[in-house]
Parts: structure tokens; sequence; C-alpha cells
């Protein structure tokens, strides 16, 4: 029943306008709304905090529908779901709980998360944020990039060096408000898809923070870092998986319809052989992301099979969404059709979270234990 | 207040189809849903409790085991309980062995103000079962209700007429009908889903916690008999006249005139 919540709640409400929201670059501000009281923005995190205390699989589902027909709203909830909400739920305080992952579980505020920066992608020890204790405050400075939710979000989790001396164990996590002194919002980037998704850097200028804002402990934060990011892959892969299956379902419809030479070009062996591999990467991508999914519900490992699940999921968009615009031809090139902001969205799921050399990294260093 | 709202599963019609040689509906991979006139009773009755969380509603259905599915979809949009009438017994009904069914059901229930009942089920199309309660419990009914005004003492609706409305006020308790024009309804909450499958809020109540004959109910208990169904023919495929107004003209006077028709 949740699923056919979910397919009826983005046919309804995230497919009629996910065209213009790709056109105008606009945050999709109403959806994120909606999604509030219908209580799809808590939905792996228990009750007592505001959630619905439904399961990592659940909520991978909600991703999915989501970007079957709209990319950018899957990654807002991705991206505030497993970035925003879980590190609280899983590393903070029971007074960080109350305060920041009740109205974050909720929906009345939206999480985002900020490790990035321009000399630290994937190497996140790089990390020139610092944040200086003086008496019972951190006083941070620094720039993130590329940060999801960004200027749109409300609670941010930022990572920041507290003892540069000891690299990645220098690292600290924080939670900071958007409206906190000295916290601004930079550079929005333009891109070549999820244009909707809010895509900004932060500058934090002098920003004082309580320590008790401080997340873990002095030092975790590479750790919780690394962590959250394991379980936001499920999230992308989940977002990789439900794009893919959108352009499929575009395509069966118009392979259908599309007639040359007297008849449905779905009738032609050789597209027919290609729609089958299409389906089968699907598929076998759609088995990798819910054992993930699942294996995080019932408190097994799962580094290494969200990796493979955001590693395969999102080739698997890019290769579906490629060939669904081939195969819908001319009009496939079109923003006439929904394809090609499909195929444009694909290509962010196979770099965001870690690429996909990345997570072969991943996948390497564990089966090489 | 107490409102009791009456719902069915019923197979989506949008995606039924039909085999073209038995003239049977083919039932198989064919999802089930809460009938869309039935939602927006809910919604209705929702949305009194939206006014006074006091509200204690219950949803009731007759059906097959599977059935509980659109009772527990009833809960996670806002519910507080469901009821599933559910035995071989009640199987082979007609509108009238459900209604005495159903009725026998309500009375069991005992206290309620209001029965919310949607128009009519998309696979039977009837519309019978609503009023047929109404008649059987002995209390007022208004069918087609469009809008509902609950006032001080009393309930107040418009009730759809072909070409415009009544105004039609009455007093609880009271069985309305209501049509998808009545409101928008809300989705089941995620939340609301889950707390649905995890609580045990329904009660499964078969044919021996009835206080009914087995002669009014199922099969036996049904006046109508199906003889035979049938699928109507297709129409033919529509034609495009091309051309200018004038050929256009022209070639729909020949085409009437060839079939007789002017």
């Amino acid at each position: 029943m949740i699923q056919k919540t979910f397919t009826r709640f983005t046919k309804n409400e995230v497919e009629p306008i996910a065209a213009e929201v790709d056109e105008m670059e606009r945050f999709p501000k109403e959806t994120v709304e909606k999604m509030q009281r219908f209580g799809m923005m808590g939905i792996a995190i228990p009750q007592e905090y505001g959630g619905a205390g439904a399961d990592e699989l659940s909520y991978a589902m909600a991703v999915e529908e989501l970007s079957k027909a709209c990319a950018t709203t899957g990654v807002i909830l991705s991206a505030h779901s497993s970035l925003g909400c879980w590190p609280i739920l899983k590393f903070g305080t029971e007074a960080q709980k109350k305060k920041y992952l009740i109205p974050l579980a909720k929906g009345e505020k939206l999480g985002a998360f900020g490790l990035t920066e321009p000399n630290a992608g994937t190497d996140a020890a790089g990390q020139q944020t610092m944040a200086v204790l003086e008496g019972d405050q951190y006083r941070i400075n620094g720039t993130k990039i590329f940060i999801t939710n960004g200027g749109e979000a409300d609670t941010y989790i930022i990572f920041g060096m507290t003892e540069p001396a000891k690299g990645l164990k220098g690292i600290s996590a924080f939670i900071v408000e958007s409206d906190t002194p000295g916290f601004t919002i930079g550079k929005k980037e333009r891109k070549l898809g999820i244009k909707g998704s809010a895509t900004t850097e932060l500058v934090f200028k002098n920003m004082m923070i309580p320590k008790e804002n401080l997340l873990g402990k002095e030092g975790q934060g590479f750790k919780i870092a690394m962590q959250t990011l394991d379980g936001g892959r499920i999230g992308i892969a989940a977002q990789a998986l439900g794009i893919a299956e959108g352009a499929m379902e575009k395509t069966v419809q118009y392979v259908k319809e599309r007639e040359q030479f007297n008849r449905p070009i779905g009738k032609f062996q050789g597209l027919q052989f290609m729609m089958a591999d299409m389906e089968t990467q699907i598929q076998a991508a759609k088995l990798l992301v819910y054992q993930a999914a699942v294996a995080k519900a019932e408190g097994r490992p799962y580094g290494k099979l969200a990796a493979m699940a955001k590693l395969f999921a999102s080739e698997t968009a890019m290769d579906v969404t490629t060939k669904a615009v081939q195969l819908h031809g001319g009009y496939g090139y079109t923003a006439d059709y929904p394809i090609e902001r499909m195929m444009r969205d694909a290509k962010i799921t196979e770099i965001y979270e870690g690429t996909s050399e990345v997570q072969k990294m991943v996948v390497a260093a564990d089966i090489l234990r | 207040m107490k409102i009791i709202v009456c719902i069915k599963q019923v197979p989506d019609t949008n995606e039924v189809k039909i085999d073209p040689v038995k003239g049977t509906l083919i039932r198989e991979g064919v999802p089930s849903i809460l009938n869309p006139d039935d939602k927006s009773a809910l919604e209705e009755a929702l949305r009194v409790k939206d006014q006074d969380p006091d509200t204690h509603i219950t949803v009731l259905t007759m059906g097959p085991p599977q059935a509980e599915e659109v009772l527990i979809e009833g809960i996670a949009m806002g519910a507080d309980e469901g009821i599933l009438l559910s035995d071989r017994a009640f199987s082979g009904a007609d509108t009238w062995a459900t209604s005495n069914t159903i009725a026998k059901a309500i009375e069991r229930i005992g206290e309620y103000d209001i029965i919310f009942c949607g128009r009519q089920a998309i696979d039977g199309d009837t519309a019978q079962v609503g009023p047929q309660i109404g008649e059987r419990l002995g209390i007022p009914q208004v069918s087609y209700v469009e809008k509902f005004f609950l006032e001080e003492g009393s309930i107040r609706v418009h009730r759809a007429l072909e070409d415009g409305y009544e105004v039609i006020e009455g007093t609880s308790p009271i069985l309305l009908t209501t049509i998808k024009e009545l409101n928008e309804p809300r989705y089941p909450s995620i939340p609301g889903i889950i707390k649905a499958y995890r609580e045990d809020r329904i009660k499964v109540w078969t044919y021996n916690e009835l206080d009914i004959p087995s002669t009014d109910i199922g099969l036996d208990g049904s006046p109508t008999q199906v003889k035979r169904s049938f699928t109507p023919e297709p129409k033919g495929k529509g034609e495009m006249l091309e051309g200018s107004i004038d050929d256009k003209v022209n070639s729909l006077v020949k085409k009437l005139q060839e079939k007789n028709l002017i």
C-alpha cells in the first residue's frame, strides 16, 4: 500500500510539474509541503522522533517512485532523509534529536549535508573549514560547495577541522541552523540536470555555534560522514533506479504508438533486443537497491551492498536513458518529451555521494579486506 | 459524534479487460482499489473528525478476507477502526442480500449519528446498497450528496440533480450517499499506513456474529440472478473527413445518404 500511495502521489502531484521545474530551474517548494502533509519527510525515522516509523525499503521506494517522474524531487527527499536526518538519529544526543530531528522528520524543516569543499571532494580529508572552540562556542570559518538543498534547508550537518594536525581524525560534525549569524548562501550552481534541486555554496564567516551542536564527539566527523554516505547511496541508487524505470515506461509506450513502415516501431526486433537489455538491467538494479535497503533495515552491514547498488543503478540509469532517447529518435532529443530531461538527470547519479569510481573502491576494499 | 462509513473493495475498472470469447471480466492481475465514491464518503467523515477530534469513525465493508486491504487504507487515511464482514455464507450476494447483511452489522455496532456511503461502486454501478441500508434501518437518507454542512443540531446537504441541486436538511441518525464532487480525498499518510498495519484495529464478523437468517444473505438471499453476460459490439472506427469545407460537406452528405439517414 505504501508503494501504491507513492505512485499515486507521484502521478498526481509530481509528474504534472516536472517539466516546468526543470525548465525554470525552480525548487518545487509546494511538493515539499505536500510531502510534509503526507508524512513522507521522515519515512524511516521512528515515530517517537516524529517520523513514520517505516523502514529503509519504504524510504527507497519513495525516492524511486518520485524519481520515475522527477529526479529533482527524488533527490530533495533523499538528501533530506539520508544526509540531513539520519546522522542526527544515529549520532545525535537525546536533546539534539528532540530539538532538530523531530521537526525534520515531521517535515516542518528541511535538512541538508555539507562535506564537500572546493579542494575536498572525494578526498574529504582536505577539509579547510576550521572549527575552533572558544569557551562554550565553536567559531567556524570556511566554504562548502555543491550542497544539495542549499538555501532551501533549515538544518545543515556540516563538517570542519577541529584538529588539523590529526588529518581525518581531526574532522568534526556540527548541526547548524540556517539563521545562524555568519552563515550565508553563496553561489547557486547551474547544472546539466536535476535543475530544480538547489545546489549551492555555503559560506561560514566567523559563524559561532553553541558547543552542544557538536554531533558525536570531536574527531568523529569523518566516520559520521562516511557512514552517512554509505546510507545516502541507497537513496541515490533508488533515485537512479526510478529514473531508469520512468524512462523505460515512457519508451514502452512510445514504441507501441510510433509507426514507421506501417507498423509500430516496437515490432522491429533490433529495437526489441535493445529494450530487453534495458529491462533486464533495470530489474537487476532493483534487486541490488532493495537488497541494500533491506540490509540496512535489518541492521546488517550494508556499505558494500549500497556501493554496488549505487554503482550499478546509476550506470543503468545513464545507459537506459541514453537508449531511451535513441528509441524516441528525434522526438527524444526535444524538450517536448521528458526523455532528454531524464538522460540529463541520470548523469549526476554516477557522480554525487561518491562517483562510480569511489563505489568501486568501496566494493574492492570490502572484498579484499 | 459517531460515524460509520460503508466502503467496498473493487477491481480498478480502468485496468479491467473483457474476455472476448467468454464475455466475462478478466479479473486476474487486475489491482483492487477502494471504490472512488466511497473514498469521498470517508473523506467527508474525516473532515468532520478534523473539526472535532472526538469523532469516532468506523469503516465497514463486506467481502472476502483480502477486502481487509480497503479497511487498512481507510484507517491509514484516518478512520479509527474497521469491521470486515466476511463469511462464505455472505458470498454471491446481490444488493438486496448485501444491504440486509450490512444493515444487521450496523445494528450490531449500535450507536451512530451519520452513515456515509459512496453513491455506487464502479464494478456494479447499481447505487442501490446505500439507500437499501437506510430503508432497512428505518432512518432518513439523502442520496447524491455534493455538499455537506454540519450545523448545530442539524445536517444540511446539497443533493445533486441533473440540472442543479436540492437543499435538504435533516437530523441524525441519517444516511448519506456521496458523489465524488463532494470533496478531494486525502492520501493515506505514511505514518497512518504503518500504524494501520501494526496496530490491530480491524474486527472480522462472520455469519455467527450477526443475528440474521441464512435465507436473507448470500446467494440464497439474492433475488437477482445473472442469466447471461455479453460484451457489446465495439463501435466501428471513426473516420475523419479531409479536404476543404465544401469537400467535407459533400462527402458527409453522400455518406449519410448511403446509410439512408437523410
